[in-house]
């Protein structure tokens, strides 16, 4: 349920790619800017209204009938949307956006095999469409899901229930964005005119280069799920308490890329607790002199993070973020959730593990 | 690139289940069951019902890295077998490998489904393994000694492999039809108390067939009880009831290995398969830890050695020298709460009074308990004629070894 927030946010950042492709006339531009701020601000009805104005003088224009597209799936009429995008794949099926944003609507009326098929049209078109990758891969993830929840009989009513919980919580304690968390809901969902720039991005990490993956360590008897602990937060901590512990959070984290970037491993190590839970199980100083090893290969080591987003219950959070790792053999990005505790007045890290 | 990696790493994922496997097929298997599982003109031999040959190619093709092709032979096994939990959750670990480097099988359950995940584990690893090292076609269990000419089929049950096996009656000499995955007892097998959720092992029969209308949604597509305790079983002081071969809930193609209260269960559609070849009050339903196989050479010796005795008792008993008779009864005997001595002194009795006796044994079946305590259950058709009394009757005999020779330590009617 949270990602539909998310897709919807890929989608916003897809129309913005759109209107910046365009080299248009002012006149044009600052119409569809007013639009797209309409949008921003949540007036759906008066971004329509504008929308279709600018459509009865320019009917074909692209740019114009995907921000109707965009405002039509935000005011809830999936169906027009999806007539809009559909006929935008038509017209021009070398666009990859409309496909994309085609996909978010099946993905929210659950036909994911539709969206999957969307989106890897939107592939095809342009292989290395970040955002397309970035939701193919959470529709593989709830096809998944719908496939666990029929091999190990799930209870779909509860789960169902718990993910409306979920998203609660999630709108309550976390911002869409990194910076913004102590932020009003309203802003969470800015529009980011650099998505774009994404695509030319690889698109996720090689496992080997992290340290929630090692499988050549595995060992044989792992074969159960790690009981991670529930992701999403309980309840939502005081305003107050949250942004100190944000901040508290975002500063040991930057003090952990440092460290890792600064090759020093003793301090790259502190920030893991004592009772880090190992990827694989494994002991924590055979964990250690792995990536004491890895660590001190020959090379410099750059990391750095975004799209940090922090749930925090209490003395324990969950962290997501981008992580971008650059050393003299390898360079990737990877999505990263890791869950902190606070030991002794400092958070550290409990589990990490690469996924979104 | 990602997506090589990703598949790098649910290979790995999927190589441990499969490593696990391996390790203990080596462990356990006999040595000729092994050679065999790579010998296609043996394997020929058996039918392919079931889901495991597709589930075989679906984890070849994880092993080979080819994933589209496990997931297009996974969607099949998924249509062919709508519920087979197993086949989703494999799809599901597919796809999310997708999404995101898997570490373990069925990591994508979720916390609360470590259990679940597990018991789909064991199901794979034993059914991979069932159907990787079948049986050779010149093995039989050494348990069907003799299947009595009105016994078309014989069932013999593997507990450790989660397996049953059927076999024909082809003049005497037990022929392989089938074989099927089956659930046992939560805690294994070696039942000795009512409610200890185990399965029991031993020679059974099937007593009776309960159609599906009277029974709940849980029993699947009918039962067919066995005769647990069996008289041996009493002996040993053995209690509890209801044990039955039954299918699974409409919702459910297969059940974990060990999932049930003891009873044996079968897939709905091959508990319907099976169910035609089962005769009510005939069919023996032999339940064991791990099958041993003999060849048939092996098995002919044995069987041959035992009708020998079961022919010396018959022949001495005509002969009413009491002696000779009395050799093949063990010190232990005990029927009807009479012992050896009080056993002998009435056949003594009654021998005096008879000028002549006849003893025919037809229909003879011999079984050997698959336990840890050896012994064979011979059942037959007694024809008894005497001077002064006759009478016919179905006889059942437990033979057990003593002293390197078989010798009856109870008997009575069947």
């Amino acid at each position: 349920m949270t990602k539909i927030r998310l897709n919807a946010s890929r989608l916003l950042a897809s129309a913005v790619s759109v209107a910046l492709l365009a080299l248009a006339p002012v006149v044009r531009a600052d119409a569809l800017q007013d639009i797209n701020k309409q949008i921003k601000q949540g007036q759906y009805p008066q971004a329509l209204e504008q929308v279709d104005k600018y459509l009865a003088a320019k009917p074909k224009d692209a740019q114009g009938r995907f921000l109707k597209g965009i405002v039509l799936t935000e005011m809830n009429k999936p169906n027009e949307a999806i007539a809009i995008f559909s006929k935008l794949t038509e017209d021009y099926p070398e666009l990859p956006e409309p496909y994309n944003n085609l996909a978010v609507i099946y993905a929210q009326q659950k036909q994911y095999d539709k969206a999957k098929q969307a989106l890897e049209m939107a592939i095809r078109t342009h292989p290395s469409y970040a955002t397309a990758h970035e939701n193919l891969g959470d529709i593989y993830a709830r096809l998944a899901s719908q496939a666990y929840d029929r091999a190990l009989q799930i209870d779909s009513s509860n789960s169902s229930a718990q993910n409306k919980l979920a998203l609660i919580r999630d709108l309550m304690s976390t911002a869409g964005r990194p910076g913004k968390i102590t932020k009003p809901i309203a802003d969470t969902r800015p529009v980011e005119p650099v998505k774009l720039a994404e695509a030319t991005k690889p698109l996720s990490a090689p496992a080997a280069a992290t340290p929630a993956a090692t499988p050549a360590t595995a060992p044989a008897a792992a074969p159960t799920a790690v009981p991670a602990k529930p992701v999403e937060t309980p309840k939502p901590a005081p305003a107050k308490a949250a942004g100190d512990a944000n901040a508290e959070i975002t500063n040991a984290l930057d003090l952990w890329a440092a460290a890792w970037s600064r090759k020093d491993v003793k301090a790259y190590l502190a920030a893991y607790a004592r009772d880090f839970k190992t990827p694989a199980g494994e002991s924590r100083s055979a964990w250690d002199a792995e990536r004491q090893k890895r660590i001190k290969k020959p090379g410099a080591i750059q990391v750095s993070y975004e799209n940090l987003r922090i749930s925090v219950d209490g003395d324990s959070a969950t962290v997501k973020f981008r992580q971008h790792y650059k050393s003299a053999s390898l360079k990737t990005s990877s999505n990263k959730v890791m869950l902190m505790g606070k030991r002794e007045g400092k958070w550290q890290i409990l589990q990490e593990r690469v996924g979104s | 690139m990602s997506g090589l990696l990703r598949s790098l790493t649910i290979i790995a994922a999927c190589s441990l289940l499969l490593a696990a496997s391996a390790a203990e097929a080596a462990g356990k298997a006999p040595r000729h069951l092994k050679k065999n599982a790579a010998s296609p003109a043996v394997a020929a031999t058996y039918t392919d019902s079931g889901p495991e040959p597709l589930l075989a190619k679906v984890f070849d093709a994880i092993e080979n890295n080819r994933l589209e092709v496990a997931m297009q032979q996974t969607e099949m096994l998924i249509k062919a077998y709508p519920n087979f939990r197993l086949a989703h959750l494999v799809m599901g670990d597919l796809l999310l490998a997708r999404s995101r480097p898997l570490m373990a099988f069925g990591e994508g359950g979720g916390p609360a489904a470590g259990e679940k995940v597990a018991d789909l584990r064991d199901e794979a690893i034993v059914r991979l393994k069932g159907y990787r090292t079948k049986p050779p076609a010149d093995y039989v269990p050494r348990y069907l000694l003799q299947m009595g000419p009105e016994q078309k089929h014989a069932v013999v049950v593997d507990t450790q492999k989660s397996r049953l096996y059927l076999y024909q009656n082809d003049h005497g000499t037990p022929r392989f039809v089938a074989d099927y995955y089956i659930t046992q007892g939560k805690l294994g097998a070696d039942k000795t108390r009512e409610g200890d959720r185990r399965t029991p092992i031993g020679v059974y029969h099937v007593t009776s067939s309960l159609p599906r209308q009277k029974l709940g949604d849980f029993y699947g597509s009918g039962a067919f009880p066995i005769n647990y305790p069996n008289d041996w079983d009493k002996r040993q002081g053995r209690n509890g009831h209801g044990i039955w071969l039954h299918g699974t809930p409409s919702d459910t193609f297969s059940r974990p290995p060990k999932a049930s209260d003891g009873c044996v269960v079968l897939a709905n559609q091959d508990l319907d398969t099976l169910s035609k070849s089962l005769q009510i009050g005939l069919t023996p339903v032999i339940i064991s830890n791990s099958i041993e196989w003999l060849s048939l050479d092996d098995w002919q010796s044995e069987r041959t050695s035992l009708l020998k005795n079961v022919e010396e008792w018959r022949q001495d008993w005509e002969s009413r020298n009491l002696e000779q008779y009395a050799k093949h009864y063990s010190h232990k005997f005990n029927a009807d709460g009479q012992g050896y001595q009080g056993w002998i002194e009435q056949k003594r009795k009654v021998n005096a009074g008879k000028n002549w006796i006849k003893v025919g044994t037809g229909n003879i079946s011999m079984f050997r308990n698959p336990g840890k305590e050896e012994y064979v259950v011979v059942t037959f058709e007694q024809d008894y004629r005497s001077s002064n009394l006759s009478n016919q009757m179905k006889k059942r005999q437990y033979w057990i070894k003593e002293g390197g020779s078989w010798k009856i330590v109870f008997e009575g009617a069947a």
